[in-house]
Formats: structure tokens, C-alpha cells, sequence
């Protein structure tokens, strides 16, 4: 088994206008690697989801997307608030946001749905006055 | 896509080798080998940005030239409507058309009468279930090619009618040949007068295959100055007046073809950064409930074209007081239903510009190179080296097309730390002795310093 290719990037809490970057700068990886534009969109739109919500609630974060053989993981690590009842979190719709960030298009609720969706396996590591992380694993 | 003919290219005699362009270029296209730019036909998008940036005037558009005319017993003009917005003072588009037949044309069929038939269809497409929305205005070339080349996902969402500027020039063909039967296909010359070279480009490429009828290209610029020589000769009023309406010229700039929709769900973008930011948010599905959305790589739309003359905002005031009392649309379709010629059959393909390797294993062991190099370079992306960025240069590197010694900034870093080694104190002194005027600095940096860079 090859070493996997890391990439890494600072997610800026912020800065909403750059909110984003990191999976535009890994959906470009993806393509030089010659990956199937279903596993780009896969994987841009699980990211770009958490990069949002890091921004929105944790003050931003790190990102880290490993390319293996088989799968692809991307964890999302930030020192956030934490996710007090991740049941209800992961319902659509569902939604914290506070009204200035609902007025800048962000909190519709869709976040972690959307990413469990496009995901293979999702898993939430969180621990209220703590942080989160979000592991994700898109197969290959 | 190794064959595609681009319509922007250099005048390596002009070309200092600076770093203007090479970091202007939205696709990274660009890199300056052996003292001049050189652009790669595969990123390339002919948006002609380089153009409009060039300090010494060495990149240029390539377009055919008016004495094309002479091939063909008849020639239509079919003038793009950013051509209006070239002149000053002038309050009837009669004028340029009478003008463009002083220069030798023998008939006008303007771009814009065909922007509104399709804006009409566009309306009826948009109306139907069965359509991926938002529709993306198949209009910018260089928008289609960047979408073709990076967003796999949308090439679905491009528009599949005709641009305006093959409409124009089928209508203009069977209108001649029905006006003139004796003339055979060849002897009909078709002559776009085009704002940019991405639209040079699309003709030359043969996007709309067989459904191709234009024959010529021709550039704004030529043709204003062309006709300000022929318009000067002239006193009278003109007797020809245009045949578009508001919403034809309205689509010189940005926000013209989606006001024409008649729905508030659209969405109008200029200039290509702008247009790569809106083109990731729908990819990543961040924007919804958006019917319509237009994209013009050009700041102001097709006025801001590299082939142009007049200031893209200047120009857009002018066509504001040009159409005022135009009708609004003039050109309407025979039909309730989109004829099948005015598809475009020629659907595009994706071709991603920047695959590493063929083979997977290759490119990720490429890949890991490319991020080890990467993380050993300056990151100040000052371009000498020849790379627009230091993870460009990595990657040019790792394939090959560039060596890791023409990094200035390990290089300085390197030559200081040669200068210690070899006595960097005595070679101080030399020179300080030379130099008086030098003296309390040269002291004053006696003591060896690794991190010569900082200086």
C-alpha cells in the first residue's frame, strides 16, 4: 500500500468570503489525480459543507484530506462549542445559526445532512465547550 | 483537445519576458521560458485577459482581417452589438449600418435581432421540466470551455441553443441565398464583427459543426476604426435604421440577456474571477432556486472584449442611450416551439486540462513530489522562476518542465550562503575599500547570515 497523499489547510474563522477555498484547492488536486468527477463532487461538496460550518460555529478550523488507495478521508478538527445533541443536529433543516449568518444565504440546516450524504461513512467526534471532529470517508 | 485553435497569441519580439500576464491568467496558462511567455494551448481559454494586461503590447488577438471581403462576390456584416457602444456622439445605429455598407458589405444582419430570438427560446426552454437548472447561458465561449475543462457537472446546464452569433449567421445566409439565387455557396461571404478572440476562437473550432455558416471573423477595433473613416465622409442623415430592439442590444453587456428572461431568478456574473467563484458555489450546490444564470468572462460583458476600443462602462452608457426608444423586442420567433436547427447538436465534453498521468500510480507518486517540493519553496509566488505561483513551479518541476535552480529565491539564499563560505568577511572589505561611501553598512554586515533572504 502506497503512502497516502496529505494535504492540509488552515479553514480561517473569519473570513466568510474565503470560506470555501480549501475544497476548491482539493477539488483541484483531485482532478490533476485523474479522479472521476463523481468522486470530485463527492467530496468538494462534503468539504465545502464542513469548511461552512466551521466557519459558523467554531471560529474556523483545520482541515486535513488524506488520498489513499482505496478511500478518500477528510477530518475537519476544530475547538468549537461543540455539538450538544448531534441527533438533532444531523436533522434537515435543523439549524443554530444565528440570524446574521441566515441573512448571508448560511444556515439553511443542510450542513451535516448534506455531507452524511455525499459521504460514504461519517463519523462525529464532539464534546460541548471542546470542539468537534468530523471524520468523512468517500470509498474510491 | 490538442488541436484547438486559439486566437490569442504572441509577438515573442515584443514580449520582455515580464510576470504581468503570467499572473493575470485565471487558468494558469502561462509561463516565461527563455525570456518570453509562452501559453499552453491546453489551459488556455482565449479569454484575453493577457491581452488587456500587457505592458508592451506583445500578446495579440488573431482574427481575419477586412479585405476578406474580396473573397466573395457578397458579404453580410453581422456587427456584435458592443459595436454600437464604440462611438461617441452618435445617436442612430443607421449610421454603422450605412457605414459598414460604405466599407463594402452588401448587406447587415445584426447580431442582436438573432440575441432576441434566442432570449425568446431561452424563455421557453427554461419553462420546461425537464431542464437541469440554472440554466448557464451558452453565450461566453471562454465560459463554456472553462466549464468544459473544470465543472464536468454543468456542462449539462449550458443552454443547448444556439449563441446569438450563429443564429445571425444561418438567418443571414438563407436570406441572401433567397434574395440572390444565383449565387452559389462559396461566393456568400459571412462576416462576424467580433468583440473578443474567445469568439474568433469558437468559429475557428468549429463548435457548431456543420451548423457553422460564418465564414470570417473580424475584430471590433479594425472595423471602428475602418468605419470612422467612412462615416466622416458622410453628411446626411441615414435611411437605414436597425432592426433590434432593447433586448438585442442589451446583451452588449452583463445583465442583458438575464433581464430578457422576464424572471427574477438569475443570476449575472463579469469578469472570470468573479465567473470561477459563482461556477464553485453552483457546483457545490450552495446556490439554489436560480433559474437563469449569465456569465461573462469580460468585466462590463462583450463590451469589456479584448477586440474592443471604447472603456467597457463608457461603451455600456452609450448603448443605454442608443436603445431608449427602441422598441423592446422586435424580433420574435414564427414559432411557440424551439427549431430543431437552432440546437446545438455539438454538446460539450469534459476534458480536464491538468491530469498529472494517465496512469493513477504515476500521478499520486507525482502528486506526493509535487506537495514535498512545494513545502521546501519560498511561497511568495513572485513568479521569477517563470510559474505563475511556487505550487505551479512544483508541478513544473515534477513534470519535467522546470528545474528547481531557477527558484531566484533559493537561489539567493544559496549564493549567500556560498559568500560565507568563502570568505564572505574579505570580499566585504574589497568592495568597502573600493567604496567608502558603503563603509558603516558593509561593517555593519560583517558577521555571516544564514538567512541572507531577508535581505
Amino acid at each position: 500500500m502506497p503512502e497516502p497523499i496529505r494535504f492540509h489547510f488552515d479553514v480561517d474563522g473569519e473570513n466568510f468570503t474565503s470560506a470555501g477555498e480549501a475544497s476548491v484547492a482539493v477539488k483541484k488536486k483531485l482532478r490533476q489525480l485523474g479522479y472521476s468527477p463523481d468522486i470530485i463532487r463527492k467530496v468538494s461538496i462534503a468539504m465545502y459543507e464542513g469548511e461552512i460550518n466551521m466557519v459558523i460555529h467554531a471560529n474556523g478550523g483545520k482541515a486535513d484530506v488524506e488520498v489513499n488507495d482505496d478511500e478518500i478521508v477528510i477530518i475537519l478538527a476544530d475547538t468549537g462549542p461543540g455539538i450538544p445533541n448531534v441527533e438533532l443536529a444531523m436533522q434537515e433543516g435543523y439549524s443554530t445559526a444565528r440570524d446574521n449568518i441566515r441573512a448571508l444565504g448560511f444556515g439553511a440546516g443542510m450542513g451535516l445532512p448534506n455531507m452524511k450524504k455525499y459521504t460514504d461513512e461519517m463519523k462525529i467526534d464532539t464534546e460541548v465547550g471542546v470542539g468537534t471532529t468530523i471524520t468523512m470517508k468517500v470509498y474510491l | 483537445m490538442a488541436d484547438y485553435k486559439h486566437s490569442v497569441s504572441l509577438d515573442v519580439s515584443k514580449c520582455k519576458g515580464c510576470t504581468t500576464c503570467l499572473r493575470r491568467c485565471p487558468t494558469e496558462a502561462i509561463r516565461i521560458r527563455d525570456g518570453h511567455a509562452v501559453i499552453s494551448s491546453d489551459k488556455c481559454i482565449d479569454c484575453g485577459e493577457c491581452i488587456k494586461m500587457c505592458s508592451y503590447k506583445a500578446k495579440k488577438a488573431n482574427h481575419d482581417s477586412l479585405s476578406c471581403l474580396e473573397k466573395y462576390k457578397y458579404t453580410v456584416a453581422l456587427p456584435a452589438p458592443s459595436l454600437y457602444g464604440q462611438f461617441d456622439h452618435m445617436d442612430n445605429i443607421g449610421y454603422i449600418i450605412r457605414g459598414l455598407k460604405d466599407l463594402g458589405f452588401d448587406a447587415v444582419f445584426e447580431v442582436a435581432c438573432a440575441a432576441e430570438l434566442v432570449s425568446a427560446y431561452t424563455r421557453l426552454y427554461i419553462k420546461r421540466s425537464d431542464v437541469k437548472k440554472p440554466v448557464i447561458s451558452s453565450a461566453c465561449p471562454t465560459i463554456s470551455r472553462m466549464i468544459s475543462m473544470n465543472y464536468p457537472f454543468l456542462i449539462e446546464n449550458i443552454l443547448p441553443i444556439l449563441p446569438p452569433v450563429d443564429i445571425a449567421a444561418y438567418l443571414a445566409r438563407e436570406q441572401a441565398k433567397t434574395e440572390h439565387p444565383e449565387l452559389s455557396e462559396d461566393e456568400i461571404g459571412i462576416v462576424f464583427i467580433s468583440p473578443c478572440p474567445a469568439k474568433v476562437s469558437y468559429v475557428k473550432n468549429d463548435f457548431a459543426k456543420e451548423r457553422n455558416y460564418i465564414t470570417d471573423v473580424v475584430s471590433v477595433r479594425d472595423v471602428y476604426f475602418a468605419l470612422l473613416d467612412v462615416m466622416k465622409k458622410r453628411e446626411d442623415e441615414p435611411l437605414e435604421a436597425t432592426e433590434s430592439g432593447m433586448i438585442g442590444i442589451g446583451w452588449a453587456s452583463t445583465g442583458g440577456e438575464s433581464t430578457a428572461i422576464f424572471n427574477e431568478r438569475y443570476l449575472a456574473a463579469d469578469g472570470i474571477e468573479n465567473c470561477i467563484r459563482v461556477l464553485d458555489q453552483i457546483d457545490n450546490e450552495d446556490i439554489t432556486s436560480l433559474d437563469f444564470v449569465e456569465l461573462n468572462a469580460c468585466n462590463g460583458g462583450c463590451v469589456g472584449g479584448a477586440m474592443t476600443v471604447a472603456n467597457p462602462y463608457i461603451a455600456q452608457a452609450r448603448l443605454q442611450a442608443l436603445k431608449r426608444y427602441l422598441p423592446v423586442s422586435p424580433n420574435r420567433p414564427a414559432s411557440e416551439w424551439i427549431p430543431d436547427e437552432f440546437f446545438n447538436e455539438n454538446s460539450l465534453e469534459y476534458s480536464p486540462a491538468a491530469l498529472l498521468s494517465e496512469d493513477r500510480k504515476v500521478a499520486r507518486q507525482m502528486m506526493s513530489e509535487i506537495e514535498s517540493i512545494k513545502a521546501s519553496l519560498p511561497g511568495i509566488d513572485c513568479g521569477s522562476c517563470g510559474a505563475p505561483t511556487c505550487m505551479a513551479f512544483a508541478e513544473d518541476i515534477v513534470r519535467g518542465q522546470a528545474t528547481a535552480d531557477e527558484c531566484t529565491v533559493i537561489m539567493k539564499m544559496l549564493f549567500h550562503q556560498y559568500l560565507d563560505e568563502h570568505k564572505k568577511k574579505s570580499i566585504l572589505d574589497k568592495l568597502t575599500a573600493k567604496n567608502p561611501g558603503k563603509d558603516a553598512a558593509g561593517s555593519g554586515d560583517a558577521e555571516p547570515k544564514p538567512e541572507g533572504v531577508a535581505e
